[in-house]
């Protein structure tokens, strides 16, 4: 799963949940089923495990683009300035 | 980064919060019911009255109790926890309340009732203050929610007399 698709899961996933929440609700209440209320979000939240959690392949179509090789001839890594420094070390009889 | 581990995990805990609210929201939503409940007590016969040795009076009685609690019901009632009590003041106490009988109703086509019944709790009074002691019969019921806040309320029936002498 790339990072779009990540994105789009998670959008994915907590747009699914409340609407399932919001169905669920209005279906408990209008037939005075607590039970009903209780199933209908089970299963959204079931259906939202199967659509988001996997990495399904359209979570996967915008791959990051590496650059390409000859990009490296253009930049060309910088080098080391040479430094060269020498220290004196008395010898001590 | 991400994983299957860690997006399973934030949908649950999402879902979960969602459920909390949901389950707040139908706790509330009983704000919304008007309850009209009914309630009558006939006091059909005193089966008995004593004094106890050590002083106390005590009732037997048989009643007819009829209730149409129906109304209290919604979609997140789970039961509704009713008794009938007898309510009266005396010297000592300015409340004494007495539970003669209770129920648990555990669905509204329970919950229209007839009962001919003698009371199930012993009528005991704390001194000897009941001959010719005028009461009330008080129906309280609590209504027991499957998910939030649980409402409790009563129905005041005056005017009920024992007798003035021991039978």
């Amino acid at each position: 799963m790339d990072w779009q698709g990540q994105k789009i899961t998670e959008q994915l996933m907590q747009l699914i949940i409340v609407a399932f929440a919001v169905i669920a609700f209005a279906t408990g209440y209008l037939m005075a089923s607590f039970q009903m209320m209780i199933l209908i979000y089970a299963g959204g939240v079931v259906l939202t495990t199967l659509v988001t959690v996997p990495n399904w392949p359209f979570f996967n179509h915008h791959p990051l683009k590496w650059l390409d090789p000859s990009e490296l001839e253009k930049h060309p890594k910088p080098q080391p300035s040479p430094n060269v420094s020498s220290k004196k070390k008395s010898v001590k009889k | 980064m991400h994983s299957f581990g860690y997006r399973a995990n934030a949908l649950l805990t999402f879902a979960v919060t969602i459920l909390a609210l949901m389950c707040a929201m139908a706790s509330v939503s009983d704000n919304f019911n008007t309850p009209t409940p009914s309630a009558q007590v006939q006091v059909l016969n005193i089966n008995w009255f004593q004094k106890q040795p050590n002083g106390n009076d005590e009732v037997s009685m048989t009643m007819n109790i009829s209730a149409d609690l129906q109304s209290l019901f919604t979609w997140n009632t789970k039961q509704v926890f009713v008794f009938l009590a007898a309510e009266y003041e005396t010297p000592k106490n300015s409340l004494n309340q007495i539970s003669l009988w209770d129920g648990i109703i555990p669905s509204k086509e329970h919950a229209k009732f007839w009962i001919h019944t003698s009371n199930k709790y012993r009528f005991i009074d704390q001194g000897s203050n009941l001959r010719g002691k005028e009461y009330n019969l008080t129906m309280h019921w609590h209504v027991m929610p499957k998910t939030g806040k649980m409402f409790a309320d009563k129905i005041v029936m005056p005017g009920y007399r024992l007798p003035q002498e021991y039978r």
